[in-house]
């Protein structure tokens, strides 16, 4: 059946309420399930041998007297993981990263793993597994990587994307340039330019949960994994092709996840659990320590970047470039262009020019989080905005008033924009309360602004009206944020009928159409939108069923407030049928009432914040105190507006940890210093005021409720914002993410005194 | 491994001296029970003190108070002399990780864990506390600084348990006071940490002073320069400079995930500065 996307204006009766979520007496009493939680008869328990070189060439490795142990059913090494890639890089890059095959390419990557009857018989095996490296030297810093003396980590990788093909390999993976117009023109007609380097440290998701999984494989070749992960028909397919299984051998159930943020997107153990289940013929599980999370799962990026943007004394910019190097890990990727894209994106720019440079260095793959590569981008990009106000002396936000992209502006990145919310976004900054709350002594304000494309891709959804009226909504994207609460309520607000009658779940892999995964704010656009696609397929179910009970034409049956009514002068005597009666009625008109929806759901709507911060700096120590904190986002609709204030208030408070405290911290052995929770800091709950949010809906054409996604965007802006108010508070701009009190002082050291 | 509870410090010494493996004494377990997580962590006996009879409360007597091994830091909290006399000594205490962490954790396992940013032993050590040390030779009584002797190692022998800790009472005019810096609000590990305990004359004049700095050197540093610098002054400007100036010299820190040298050694003067005015206020300086 055909579907129509396209926004109406409509009065609702359940999007926008704020029911209780249906996961959550689950979660707050324990009984909800994570994927350290799911256990098998047999189950063995597996562990993983991690290098503790951050680079070194795997001479041999001697596992015998590991397998002789007694209670040792399994050992596994990328001896039993052919590289089944024939030619497919990535592929051979995810393969490499669940176990290192002739080098181990950072401190913590996989080389050998055991199944074993319990933890300590696991962990002794661990100890007996030989490893002969040869250690290596190694480069962790995305600058000093780049420099030609820098070890290289592939002697067969060559710069991509310059012509000609450089001759000499390089840790630079791959170059990309965006862009339009003369940059150099732009800047021969700007009265003031602004010119700065700008560096940001890595940071972890911080996700509470850990990795686990569950891994079974049945002497029938069949599998089956239960696993805590942002998208189980993408974690199929990926252990399927590394595994060389069928895609319909292998059953993935997602768990509970506490917490993913991008870093659940990719495999890391899974498949190793996966072999280690194949060779020992029983379950495994496997589940990450916080150390393992830290050193072997995907942290984002630690970037470099250069900006420089001129401008009228009018305060019209008149050109914008940016140069950014994102570290990735040892394999390559798209993260520098991702920032590339990004970086100018809220600007309406007539001369615009970024290149990203993807640089490989001795750290765990670089994985995505919230929004990656975005926030780092937004840091050095709208420093150097609010610099070039204060040198103009125009207001912050009237001066990005005055350059914000509109309907009709061809971003920085290719694309004409739609109608977006950025405007709206800064207008409202301009006019909130807290622009112009009154500020003390070593206070200072900042502000901000953050953009994020969005993604839809493919969905699939079932909705089944069952035998007493109630539904069950099945979906396929992992709920990371409150999704199953705003897709039910989009389920009754569809069909008429009470939140309350909906239940929605997250189906398997073998029991639904392939989903994307829950990533790109796409879990609730695009389930929403196969939600209504769904329900509108089964409204015409029940309209048929309807017409059949009254034995008169479907033309004449419209489905108004979750029932049948009857229309034109010759039914209207005909009592309206409910959904209960109909389904009660179903098994003799016709059998059970579905409406099923495939789709890729296009057109997801670009996204735009603008944030506010105050922040006080104890000028001896350093310390840095968030006194008050502003969202201002456009949601295009807000289905459940608790979990999109959620959103908000969650990338903030992400956005604060990295902008204060967090940071990977290498030792110049290239081991990480800091892989727990003690030393890598995230803000705890003392740290942070209420966060406060501003909603706003400018309604994406491309959905029937203009939904857009919430969920990354909110982490963009908060390094900027946090960044100008501290530098507005010190007096000195500070470069260099995080500004970790030690940070702060030395700037503050280095100035001249007055 | 083997688990013992003992009801009295001389069957706690007899079960340490007879083990021939490595043993350790279990107060709140805060420290011990998350090393005993690590895969390289291996332990043949653990001795658990807590039910030992006489370790478990506040004594307050003619000489001064002693704290019973025991004792956790949230009991410390709630025990309004101990907090009227030594409020620096138990601000200290209550700075241990949170609520949870307090309602296990205990100032003898603090100062034994020997970290060099433990919180109550800079407090202790500006205090002039004591430990009670008994052993299979019998009970010693030491200087609580002369516990820790390097990073997670202390001066104590295999089968000697610290019984209590043992604190002065307070003269008149006296007050003292602990700070630390950490980058977060709560549940972390102080960068820098000052206490600093003194004593006024009538006149409000600082007759007598002590002051530690904690996480700035290997064990705690009781910086005996920014004492005397303190002592005939009311705490004038030039003073409470010249106290941070020393502070400052005194440290012999690292540079580390936590904090850089130059950071420690600037934040250490400011703490024991702010430190000082603040334990002279409670002393009813004016
Ligand atoms: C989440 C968390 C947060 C923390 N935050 C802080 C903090 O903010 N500041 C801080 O300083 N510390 C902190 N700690 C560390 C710890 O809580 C303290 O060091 C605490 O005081 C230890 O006391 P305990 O009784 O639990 O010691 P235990 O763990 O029981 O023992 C610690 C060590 O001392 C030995 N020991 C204990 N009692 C005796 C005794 N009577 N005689 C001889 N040896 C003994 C043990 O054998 C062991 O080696 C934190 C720990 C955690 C887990």
């Amino acid at each position: 059946m055909s579907f129509d996307a396209t926004y109406h204006d409509q009065i609702y009766k359940s999007v926008g309420t704020r029911p209780v979520r249906p996961d959550g007496v689950d979660k707050v009493t324990g009984r909800a399930r994570y994927g350290a939680d799911f256990n098998m008869p047999g189950q063995l328990v597996g562990r993983i041998l991690r290098s503790p070189h951050a680079h070194a060439r795997i001479v041999s490795i001697d596992t015998a007297r590991a397998e002789a142990l007694k209670g040792v059913k399994a050992v596994v090494t990328a001896a039993d993981l052919p590289d089944l890639s024939d030619g497919d890089q990535s592929h051979y890059d995810l393969l490499d990263n669940c176990m290192a095959r002739t080098k181990a390419f950072y401190d913590g990557h996989a080389v050998a793993a055991v199944a074993a009857i319990d933890a300590q018989t696991a962990r002794k095996a661990l100890k007996l597994i030989e490893v002969d490296y040869e250690v290596l030297p190694h480069v962790v810093d995305v600058d000093e990587a780049v420099q030609p003396s820098a070890p290289v980590l592939h002697d067969t990788i060559f710069t991509g994307g310059v012509e000609p093909k450089p001759t000499t390999p390089s840790n630079v993976a791959a170059r990309a340039e965006f862009g339009h117009g003369d940059v150099d023109a732009g800047f021969e007609d700007a009265d003031f330019i602004v010119e700065r380097s700008f560096k940001t440290e890595q940071t972890h998701q911080g996700y509470i949960e850990p990795h686990a999984c569950v891994a079974s494989v049945n002497p029938d070749g069949t599998a089956e994994l239960w696993v805590c992960t942002q998208g189980h028909f993408v974690y199929r397919q990926k252990c399927a092709e590394l595994l060389g299984m069928d895609v319909s051998k292998l059953r993935v159930t997602s768990s509970e996840i506490g917490g993913g943020f991008g870093g659940k997107t990719h495999v890391w153990m899974e498949p190793v659990a996966l072999a280690l289940s194949r060779k020992a013929g029983r379950p495994v599980k496997l589940v990450m320590s916080r150390d393992e999370v830290f050193r072997a799962s995907g942290p984002t990026s630690a970037t470099s970047v250069d900006v420089k943007i001129g401008a009228r004394q009018d305060g019209r910019i008149t050109a914008a470039s940016a140069e950014l190097r994102y570290s990735c890990g040892p394999y390559a990727d798209i993260w520098a262009e991702l920032g590339a894209m990004t970086s100018f994106a809220c600007y309406d720019l007539e001369n615009v020019n970024t290149v990203g440079y993807e640089v490989l260095v001795n750290r765990p793959k670089t994985a995505a989080y919230r929004a990656p590569s975005a926030p780092m981008a937004a840091f050095a990009v709208e420093s150097a905005i609010d610099e070039l106000a204060q040198k103009l002396g125009i207001d912050p936000v009237a001066f990005r008033i005055k350059n914000a992209a509109r309907e009709g502006t061809r971003s920085s990145y290719g694309p004409v924009y739609g109608p977006i919310g950025i405007g709206p976004t800064l207008e409202a900054a301009q006019t909130h309360a807290h622009m112009q709350a009154p500020l003390g002594p070593n206070q200072g304000r900042g502000m901000a602004c953050g953009f994020w494309f969005n993604f839809g891709g493919q969905t699939c959804t079932d909705l089944n009206v069952n035998s007493d009226g109630t539904v069950t909504l099945a979906v396929g994207t992992v709920d990371v944020g409150g999704a199953r609460a705003s897709l039910s309520l989009v389920a009754a607000e569809e069909l008429g009928i009470p939140y309350e009658t909906v239940k929605t779940v997250v189906a398997d892999t073998a029991t639904l159409g392939y989903n994307d995964m829950t990533d790109g704010s796409r879990g609730t656009f695009s389930s929403s939108m196969a939600t209504i696609s769904s329900a509108r397929n089964a409204i015409e179910v029940m309209r048929n069923r309807a017409a059949l009970m009254w034995d008169i034409s479907i033309e004449d049956v419209v489905w108004e407030d979750g029932q049948a009514k009857a229309i034109g002068s010759t039914h209207d005597n005909l009592a309206p049928l409910s959904i209960k009666e109909i389904a009660e009625a179903s098994g003799k008109t016709g059998g059970p009432i579905a409406g099923h929806s495939e789709m890729v759901a296009d057109g997801a709507g670009v996204s735009f914040a603008t944030h506010i911060c105050d922040v006080e700096v104890d000028p001896e120590t350093g310390g840095t105190k968030i006194l008050r904190y502003t969202v201002i986002q456009d949601a295009g609709k807000a289905v459940h507006p608790d979990y999109v204030e959620g959103q908000y208030q969650g990338g903030a408070a992400q956005g604060i940890g990295w902008a204060l405290n967090e940071e990977y911290v290498y030792g110049q052995d290239g081991r990480l210093q800091n892989p727990g929770f003690l030393d890598y800091r995230i803000p705890v709950c003392s740290d942070l005021p209420m966060i406060d949010t501003q909603i706003l809906e400018i309604p994406n054409p491309n959905h029937p409720y203009g939904v857009r996604g919430v969920g990354e965007t909110s982490i963009v802006p908060p390094l900027a914002a946090i960044a100008n108010a501290v530098s507005n508070a010190v007096g000195v701009r500070m470069t260099h993410i995080p500004m970790s009190p030690p940070r702060i002082l030395a700037a503050l050291d280095a100035q001249p005194t007055a | 491994m083997q688990y013992e509870r003992p009801g009295t410090l001389q069957d706690a010494s007899r079960l340490l001296v007879e083990t021939q493996g490595t043993a350790f004494i279990l107060a709140g377990g805060t420290d011990l029970l998350v090393r005993s997580k690590s895969d390289d962590f291996e332990a043949d006996l653990v001795v658990d003190i807590k039910s030992v009879d006489g370790l478990e409360d506040v004594r307050e007597t003619a000489a001064g108070f002693t704290i019973g091994a025991a004792v956790s830091c949230a009991e410390l909290g709630a025990h309004a002399e101990l907090k009227a006399a030594w409020p620096g000594v138990v601000e200290a205490a209550n700075l241990i990780g949170s609520a949870q962490i307090q309602s296990r954790c205990t100032i003898a396992g603090n100062l034994c864990n020997a970290s060099p940013a433990a919180d109550s032993v800079p407090a202790l050590v500006a205090a002039g506390a004591r430990a009670v040390v008994t052993g299979p030779d019998g009970t010693r009584t030491i200087p609580v600084e002369d516990v820790p002797v390097a990073p997670g190692e202390t001066s104590l022998g295999k089968a000697e348990i610290i019984a209590a800790i043992e604190l002065d009472k307070r003269p008149p005019r006296s007050g003292d006071a602990y700070l630390r810096f950490i980058p977060r609000t709560e549940m972390d590990i102080a960068v820098v940490g000052a206490g600093v305990n003194l004593t006024l004359d009538e006149a409000g004049t600082v007759k007598s002073a002590r002051v530690a700095l904690g996480a700035v050197a290997p064990t705690v540093v009781l910086v005996d320069e920014a004492a005397d610098a303190i002592v005939g002054t009311k705490l004038e400007d030039a003073a409470l400079e010249k106290l941070a100036e020393l502070c400052s010299a005194a440290c012999r820190p690292i540079d580390d995930k936590r904090g850089t040298v130059d950071f420690r050694k600037k934040v250490a003067g400011v703490l024991a500065r702010r430190a000082a005015r603040i334990a002279y206020d409670r002393a009813g300086g004016a």
